[in-house]
C-alpha cells in the first residue's frame, strides 16, 4: 500500500453512515482518523445515499427485534447534536379502511403512539384530507435529510482534523500496520460471508402541490409504503424490500407498486416529476441487527439493514467504547467470519 | 401416511418462508414446528444472476425438504419460466404452482392453472397446484398430471381458516386416494387440526406464522394442533349425532321416574 499510515490513528474504511460515524465518535474521544473510501465523495454508490432518513425506533418495532428499538432511541439525539439535518415532527401511520386489521396489528406490536382519528389526521396533515379515518401518530420520532446530513457530517470530520484517502482498501492490509474498522457495508460481503443483500427500491418525486410535514407510512398486506418529505415539495418514497442483492436498476414492478400506493395517499402525486430512481442493497446478517467483530487489530462494523441513520450513531458508539475502554460491545459477534 | 409423487413425509406439516422479520426468526420458527416441507417463492428478478443466492442457501440450510413456488405469476409463460428457474436452483422437480387470477383475492386463475400443470407435468415436474374446492377444476387438473390438490381454505394471507367445510368435505370424499393439502387461509392452530381432521393429508401455511409477534411459539403451536389432527384422525373419531348419548346407563336410576 503506497499510504504511509502514522501508527497512532485510526483508519476508517468506507465513508457511508457507518463509517463517518465512527469517525465522529473516535474524533469526540481525542483520537486521529483516517478515513479511506475507493470514491471521493460521498455519492449513490453508498447505500445510505439512498435511505429514507426517518429516525423511527418505535415504528421499526414492528418487525424489528428490540435492541432496534432502544438503541435507536438515540439516533435523533446524536443527529440533532451532530447536523441541521433533523426535523421533529413525529411520524404518522395509516391504512386503507380495508386494510384496518394491518394498523390494528402494527399498534399490537408497537409502543410511542397514540391514535388518531380522521379531523385529527387531516390536522396533522391536511393533504392527507379526509381519506384516512384512523391512525397512529408517533409524536417523538424524527426524520432527517440524509445527503445533507452525510455531507455535514463528513465535512465536520474533516474540519476536525480526519484526513481523507482515496484507495480500493483491503482492509486486512491497512490492519497489518494499525487499528482499522472496516465500515463497508455490502462491499464488505468478500470477507463476512454471511453478510447478505436485501434490496431497496426507491424514488425521490417532486410535487409542489403536496405538503407533508412528517413521514407518512401507508400499510398495505403486500406493498407497504413510506414517504418522507424533503422539504420544498421534494418526497422521497421507499421502499421495496426483496431478499438478494441488487441489480443495477429497479424493476418496473417496483416503481408500479411505488407509485400506485403513494397515488393512493394523494392523488397528486399523478402529477409528480420523478427526479431519482434508486436501487441498492442493504447489508444484513441473518438476525437483521448490527454485528460488530474483533480479529485483532480489525473491527469490523456491519449489518445495519435498513437502520443505517437509526442505528449508526449506537454502533459507533459501541466502536468507540471497545477501542478506548475494551468495552464489549452488546453486538459483540464472536463468530469466525 | 403423507405420500406426496412417492416421497414419504414425517407430518403434514408444510411452512412457507416469506414474511418473516428475519432469517433468524425463520430458522427458529422452522426449528420449533418440526416442519417437513418449505416453501420458497422465486422472484424472477432475483433470479437473474442468482442475486437471491444467499437467502436461497438460508432456506436450503434448513435441512427440510424445498417445495419452490410460482407466487405472484398470473400468466401460463411466468409461471413455466419460474418453475425452470425454480427446478436449476433447487434442483427439485417438486413445484407448487399458482398461477393468480385476482388481484384482490388472489384466487387461482383455474383457467391458466391447468394449462400451466400440463406443460410442466409434461416437462417432468411434480406439480403442486394451488386451487379451490372445485371439482370439476380437480379433475382437470388430475388429467393434466397432477398427482397432488391443493385447495384453498380461504384467500391467502386472509386467516379466515376453511371458508366452504362442505366444498372441501366434498372434495376429500371425492378424491379418496388423492394427497390433498390445504394450502392458503389458514390464521390459527385449530383451523389446521380441523383440517387435518377432516382427512386432508397436510397443510401448507405461511403468513400465520411469519407475521405473529411470536412466530417460533406459534410455529410450535401448529405442530401440536397438526399432530392433534393427526392422532383423532387416525383414532376414528365418533359421529356427532342429534341427541344426546349417555356415557352412564341412566335405568333404574332414582331420579328416572
Amino acid at each position: 500500500m503506497k499510504h504511509h499510515i502514522n501508527s497512532n490513528s485510526n483508519t476508517i474504511i468506507g465513508t457511508g453512515v457507518a463509517g463517518l460515524c465512527v469517525a465522529r465518535a473516535l474524533l469526540d474521544r481525542g483520537a486521529d482518523v483516517v478515513l479511506v473510501d475507493r470514491h471521493t465523495d460521498a455519492g449513490s454508490h453508498a447505500c445510505s445515499w439512498w435511505a429514507g432518513g426517518m429516525l423511527a425506533p418505535f415504528c421499526e418495532g414492528e418487525s424489528a427485534e428490540e435492541p432496534v428499538v432502544r438503541l435507536g432511541c438515540e439516533a435523533a439525539d446524536w443527529w440533532e447534536a451532530k447536523t441541521s439535518a433533523v426535523k421533529r415532527r413525529g411520524s404518522l401511520v395509516v391504512s386503507a379502511a380495508r386494510d384496518k386489521a394491518d394498523l390494528a396489528r402494527f399498534a399490537r406490536r408497537t409502543t410511542g403512539f397514540r391514535h388518531v382519528n380522521g379531523p385529527e389526521i387531516s390536522n396533522l396533515e391536511p393533504d392527507l384530507g379526509d381519506r384516512f379515518t384512523k391512525g397512529l401518530f408517533f409524536e417523538n420520532e424524527a426524520h432527517l435529510a440524509p445527503r445533507l446530513a452525510l455531507a455535514q457530517l463528513r465535512a465536520s470530520v474533516l474540519a476536525d482534523g480526519a484526513t481523507f484517502v482515496q484507495d480500493d482498501a483491503d482492509p486486512d492490509e491497512y490492519a497489518q500496520r494499525g487499528l482499522t474498522i472496516d465500515c463497508r457495508g455490502f462491499q464488505a460481503k468478500d470477507k463476512l460471508h454471511d453478510l447478505r443483500g436485501v434490496k431497496g427500491e426507491m424514488l425521490v418525486l417532486s410535487c409542489p402541490d403536496v405538503t407533508l410535514t412528517r413521514p407518512i407510512r401507508l400499510l398495505h398486506p403486500r406493498v407497504p409504503l413510506y414517504i418522507v418529505p424533503r422539504g420544498d415539495g421534494i418526497f422521497m418514497l421507499g421502499a421495496t424490500m426483496v431478499e438478494g442483492h441488487a441489480g443495477k436498476h429497479v424493476t418496473a414492478r417496483a416503481l408500479l407498486e411505488l407509485l400506485s400506493a403513494a397515488y393512493a395517499l394523494n392523488p397528486a402525486f399523478g402529477e409528480a416529476e420523478v427526479f431519482e430512481i434508486g436501487v441498492d442493497s442493504r447489508p444484513a446478517f441473518p438476525n437483521n441487527l448490527p454485528r460488530i467483530r474483533r480479529d485483532g487489530n480489525l473491527i469490523r462494523a456491519n449489518g445495519l439493514f435498513r437502520h443505517g441513520f437509526l442505528l449508526a450513531p449506537a454502533v459507533a458508539r459501541m466502536v468507540a467504547d471497545l477501542i478506548f475502554d475494551n468495552k464489549t460491545p452488546e453486538v459483540m459477534d464472536e463468530t469466525a467470519a | 401416511m403423507h405420500v406426496f409423487y412417492g416421497t414419504t413425509l414425517a407430518n403434514g406439516f408444510m411452512l412457507g418462508t416469506a414474511q418473516y422479520p428475519s432469517p433468524a426468526i425463520l430458522a427458529n420458527a422452522f426449528k420449533r414446528s418440526g416442519a417437513s416441507v418449505a416453501t420458497v417463492s422465486l422472484r424472477r428478478e432475483s433470479g437473474q444472476d442468482r442475486a437471491g443466492q444467499d437467502f436461497w442457501q438460508l432456506i436450503k440450510d434448513l435441512g427440510v425438504r424445498i417445495l419452490p413456488n410460482t407466487a405472484g405469476c398470473h400468466s401460463v409463460k411466468e409461471a413455466v419460466t419460474t418453475a425452470h428457474m425454480a427446478r436449476e436452483v433447487f434442483d427439485t422437480k417438486w413445484i407448487k404452482l399458482e398461477v393468480i387470477g385476482e388481484e384482490d383475492t388472489l384466487q387461482p386463475d383455474v383457467f391458466r392453472l391447468v394449462e400451466a400443470a400440463r406443460i410442466l407435468s409434461e416437462d417432468g415436474f411434480q406439480v403442486f397446484p394451488y386451487t379451490t374446492e372445485d371439482l370439476v377444476v380437480a379433475d382437470k387438473l388430475l388429467h393434466a398430471g397432477c398427482e397432488v390438490l391443493m385447495p384453498w381454505g380461504a384467500p391467502i394471507g386472509s386467516g379466515l381458516g376453511l371458508n366452504n367445510i362442505f366444498g372441501l368435505r366434498a372434495m376429500r370424499a371425492h378424491f379418496p386416494d388423492v394427497p390433498l393439502v390445504i394450502d392458503a387461509g389458514i390464521g390459527l392452530p385449530s383451523q389446521a387440526a380441523a383440517a387435518i381432521e377432516m382427512g386432508f393429508d397436510a397443510v401448507l401455511l405461511n403468513t400465520a406464522v411469519a407475521k405473529a409477534g411470536d412466530p417460533a411459539a406459534m410455529a410450535e403451536a401448529f405442530a401440536t394442533a397438526i399432530k392433534a389432527g393427526q392422532l383423532a384422525q387416525a383414532a376414528d373419531p365418533m359421529e356427532p349425532r342429534d341427541m344426546a348419548a349417555p356415557s352412564t346407563p341412566v335405568i333404574g336410576k332414582a331420579f328416572l321416574a
